[in-house]
């Protein structure tokens, strides 16, 4: 967007209130941009705080909101600051005490992180509902981007409801290998740590008391191409039958935790299986799991006779 | 390119092609580089994975454990050899009792008997035993992905294609024959269970 843009819009937030021209705001903003070198969201930031305090007025009153109303997946930019209309998809419980809510927003286009913090004093959000989120701003880590709610950040309700598209993706193909650190594993306990231990330790914390959890890290085959799936504890319960407490009996009866690996071995590889979820890097995680069962032999039938 | 060796896929072959699979090659002089078995309809595997019945194991070692089964699909019969090498392999081979539907997941292995002829094998990564309905499945995908294969057989810049053009003198047609036959296996399994068999008219 260009200054001159810019200025317009600002120039249509205030025209009610404030006797500006475009042309003031266009030279208000062009000195910080082209002087000061400030980023061009940056600017207009400062410029519509100074006139906010020129008119006394809360950026929440400000009608149609500074920025563009954007979809989340299209967010691939870092520190923009963006309107959202989105529908709480999931809460999670935050693992710093600085920070007051953390889950998905989701809206048509897919879903992306969250993070609002206490020092915000935000109105907490709640799951399931659709609200318009004014001035937030994105976040990049790792390639995975989020939005960061802020004290600026306004927070409306709305009436109609959002619906949450989702970015997963569908794999299927025979489940011909199960990698290791399957089964059931051991993650470090210190905060906000949750690698795998190797023979106890943990590549960051040396050693230390682990925590076991279950996972499976497999290979799916259709014969073209192979996809790499993760199942979490959720999904590996499903997926096998065998639950946390069943493992640690199994491992605790044989001496070894290895059997719970090769036990789950027996009962997936070999199999074939449809797995939806979202991508993480170069796997698939298993949010939804089917076994595929016979397949339709008329079909390919009436393809090799039409060859 | 990446530098990351990415995972082999796991080709889908009726014993019938397989065992005609004799002529392997490598796609670069370095030792450590894949093997590859030639499939007669034109593609290159260093996987396999196999859905069958496996009818017959026996343990043929002399000092130590070395396990062959026989696993047979509608077309044909796969040969699978594992020995201390393969631990997980030998025991499931030694542990189960035959007959039952197995799923491999293997590896091309060729040799050349006494008389000169080349033998195809596998040399299994894993065997387990699966249910009648994954066997169906394998039958259904491997007959598309041979379909699959003679199709792209004399598409320009196949490969593998000329290449099986170069070493077989094979014809496509029993292959895709084959196929049929064994998704007519499947049909008639289905007729005697759920229906009574359709006249043709």
């Amino acid at each position: 967007m260009s200054v001159t843009q810019h200025a317009k819009e600002i120039h249509e937030q205030f025209s009610d209130q404030l006797d500006v021209s475009v042309e003031e705001i266009e030279e208000r903003l062009d000195t910080l941009v082209n002087e000061y070198r400030i980023p061009a969201d940056e600017a207009r930031r400062s410029v519509v705080s100074n006139y906010l305090d020129e008119t006394d007025m809360d950026r929440d009153d400000l009608g149609g909101g500074g920025n563009e109303t954007v979809e989340v997946a299209t967010i691939a930019e870092d520190e923009q600051w963006v309107d959202l209309r989105v529908t709480v998809a999931d809460l999670w419980e935050p693992r710093s005490e600085s920070i007051s809510q953390v889950g998905l927003l989701g809206d048509e286009s897919g879903t992306i992180k969250f993070v609002a913090f206490e020092t915000s004093e935000l109105p907490e959000l709640t799951e399931g509902e659709s609200y318009a989120l004014g001035n937030v701003v994105t976040d990049e880590y790792n390639g995975n981007y989020s939005v960061k709610l802020n004290r600026t950040t306004s927070i409306t309700e709305l009436d109609e409801e959002i619906e949450v598209g989702n970015d997963d993706v569908s794999v299927e193909g025979a489940l011909v290998d199960m990698q290791s650190g399957s089964g059931l594993i051991k993650r470090c306990p210190e905060e906000d740590c949750t690698r795998v231990l190797q023979n106890g330790r943990c590549s960051e914390h040396g050693e230390v008391e682990g925590e076991f959890d279950l996972r499976i890290k497999g290979v799916l085959d259709d014969g073209e191409e192979v996809h790499e799936v993760i199942f979490d504890k959720e999904a590996t319960e499903r997926l096998t039958g065998t639950g946390l407490e069943e493992a640690k009996q199994m491992a605790m009866d044989a001496l070894d935790t290895t059997v719970v690996a090769d036990e789950m071995a027996a009962e997936i590889v070999g199999r074939y299986y449809r797995v939806t979820g979202p991508t993480f890097g170069r796997y698939v995680l298993a949010n939804e799991m089917e076994q595929l069962g016979g397949a339709d032999a008329e079909a390919t039938l009436i393809r090799a006779r039409s060859m | 390119m990446s530098s990351i060796p990415t995972r082999e896929v796991a080709r889908r072959a009726f014993a019938h092609e397989y065992n005609d699979a004799s002529y392997t090659f490598k796609e670069s002089d370095d030792e450590r580089a894949p093997v590859y078995a030639l499939l007669p309809t034109g593609e290159r595997a260093n996987r396999v994975f196999i859905v069958g019945t496996l009818t017959e194991t026996e343990d043929i070692g002399e000092d130590s454990e070395y396990w062959r089964g026989r696993i047979v699909d509608p077309t044909g019969t796969f040969f699978t050899y594992a020995g201390q090498y393969q631990p997980e392999a030998a025991s499931a081979l030694r542990d189960i009792e035959p007959p039952a539907y197995v799923a491999v997941v293997g590896k091309p292995r060729t040799f050349e008997t006494d008389d000169g002829d080349v033998n195809v094998s596998v040399r299994p990564e894993s065997i387990n035993v699966v249910d009648a309905e994954t066997r169906d499945r394998w039958v259904v995908e491997t007959a598309d992905r041979t379909l699959d294969r003679i199709e792209r057989f004399d598409a320009e810049g196949n490969e593998y294609g000329s290449m099986a053009d170069e070493q077989y003198d094979l014809p496509l047609a029993e292959y895709k024959q084959a196929a049929v036959e064994a998704l007519q296996s499947l049909e008639a399994e289905d007729g005697e269970s759920d229906e009574p068999a359709k006249v043709e008219t």
